[in-house]
């Protein structure tokens, strides 16, 4: 597999991301270690998604495979699950656009 | 070492991997008939039923005719039989003569002219079998694995596709790369976010200025539009599987088409060089039209990943389903071909894309896909939209 996994837990696909990807079905209160920092996973996380390892502020970047995979919509404490409800797409946003005035 | 397979070598020099009578209409209206007749023949007559209709724009039905062409001139198709009611705007006989011009034996059938649905499954039926008694004294013979044309897809992706499934598939693909054949991945919206990545992999400035000029215009498709691309990517089911945004997906996604350079992007349906490498096609996201676009390039295989299982086939290209969600695997053995889930028990990348790459030649060489045996067979081409054709999208 690509990347390192996190004690069993999560999927860091790469040093440069601040989510890591969950490789089973997570608990609440499950900790890991992150090179030396704890983890506690916040709520239960279902296998495949995402766990915040670092805090994020609304507008920050989420890194997940090296890349810029959206931005943060709110406040994310480390542990949280990052998904829909706190990070969203910058890409493809014709409704932005349409809110603007614009048209391409 | 799998350097080579036995297939059916075609007159223009292509190796098909099936040697199917392919039953095709021109529209929605023949469709049925077409369906029909297919089904008396058995699993050597493979019909192309389709929802488009009788009358396109311009441009809608070029694209049509383009894909129409392709499939009667794959290589795993050895005879034709092209159905029209006799309304077309596309006319059966010239559309037969475009497939004949690369050898393959093609007939035509005219429901209106032969005197309606009954009797236009009697004479389709003994063209049918016309065909089949000029084509079936192929034998296989020995041919390259650089002589395959391998597309690759995925649908009902969730987290695990860009973990195992799609780099597995892509390590596959490295190999057939690396062996001198083509491999090709497509769905243009499955680049956004990850455009940067293959344009660095552009061999020259005019391949990334097309690719990135198809990936605006795709992703202009939404802002024309007024909406927002998030009601559609990543798609519901997507989202309960992991993927957040579609730049998540996209670089997931991109990952099934390996690391090797990327030669060239193609059209919809647009004929994919033998020997070429990997190719790019511009097509929709809608996985069935996808892969029907790559079968109409030439690809004689496809593998397709899935993650929360897709069951999808095709009626004219073998399809190996690989998934790397080892719930789905277990759910859903029956049907797929490749379990990529393996990784994370521990099994490499590079292992899994050796599986694959056994696969697809044990499959090149005859041997049935889990769709393959259950006869799934989805077929849908893409209708290029009104906004497409007044932005110039596709035309």
């Amino acid at each position: 597999m690509k990347g390192r996994v996190l004690d069993d837990t999560l999927l860091l696909l790469s040093d440069d991301d601040n989510v890591g990807t969950a490789v089973d079905d997570l608990d609440e209160g499950t900790a890991l270690d992150y090179d030396g920092r704890s983890v506690v996973v916040a709520e239960d996380v279902p296998f495949g998604h995402k766990v915040a390892l670092e805090p994020l502020a609304p507008g920050d970047e989420v890194r997940k495979y090296g890349e810029i995979i959206g931005t943060a919509t709110q406040s994310v404490e480390r542990g949280e699950w990052v998904h829909t409800h706190n990070c969203e797409s910058t890409r493809g946003r014709g409704d932005q656009a349409a809110a603007g005035g614009e048209r391409a | 070492m799998n350097g080579t397979f036995d297939g059916y070598r075609r007159p223009d020099g292509r190796v098909g991997v099936r040697n199917y009578v392919a039953v095709i209409p021109t529209s929605v209206a023949a469709a049925a008939v077409a369906t029909a007749v297919a089904d008396e023949g058995g699993a050597w007559a493979r019909a192309t039923p389709h929802q488009l209709g009788t009358s396109q724009p311009d441009a809608a039905r070029r694209q049509t005719e383009r894909v129409l062409v392709g499939i009667g001139q794959n290589p795993n198709v050895g005879g034709a039989l092209v159905v029209e009611l006799g309304t077309e705007d596309i006319d059966a006989a010239a559309l037969a003569d475009r497939i004949a011009a690369d050898g393959t034996t093609v007939e035509t059938l005219t429901i209106r002219e032969t005197g309606g649905t009954e009797a236009a499954l009697d004479e389709g039926e003994t063209r049918l079998h016309r065909l089949n008694d000029e084509i079936k004294g192929a034998r296989r013979e020995e041919a390259d694995v650089a002589e395959l044309v391998f597309g690759v897809e995925c649908g009902g992706s969730d987290a695990t596709s860009g973990i195992a499934a799609n780099p597995g598939v892509g390590a596959a693909c490295d190999r057939l790369v690396d062996a001198g054949g083509t491999a090709c991945f497509s769905e243009t919206p499955e680049f956004i976010g990850a455009e940067h990545i293959l344009a660095d992999r552009c061999v020259d400035d005019e391949t990334r200025r097309r690719l990135l000029d198809r990936v605006e215009a795709r992703e202009g498709m939404a802002e024309l539009m007024g909406v927002d691309l998030r009601g559609a990517q990543p798609t519901p089911g997507n989202q309960e599987g992991g993927l957040t945004t579609i730049e998540e997906k996209s670089l997931g996604a991109i990952a099934k088409g390996g690391t090797t350079p990327v030669r060239g992007i193609v059209d919809y349906g647009e004929t994919l060089p033998v020997g070429g490498g990997l190719v790019l096609m511009d097509t929709p996201g809608y996985d069935v039209e996808s892969v029907v676009g790559k079968v109409a390039g030439g690809a004689q295989v496809v593998a397709f990943t899935t993650g929360r299982g897709s069951t999808t086939g095709n009626p004219i290209a073998p399809v190996i389903k690989v998934t790397g969600n080892p719930k789905t695997w277990a759910k859903m053995s029956n049907n797929m071909d490749v379990n990529a889930g393996t990784v994370f028990d521990g099994e490499s990348i590079d292992s899994v894309g050796e599986r694959v790459f056994e696969t697809l030649v044990d499959v090149a060489d005859g041997r049935q896909t889990e769709s393959e045996r259950r006869r799934l067979e989805e077929f849908a081409i893409n209708e290029i939209q009104p906004e497409e054709l007044t932005t110039g999208v596709d035309a």
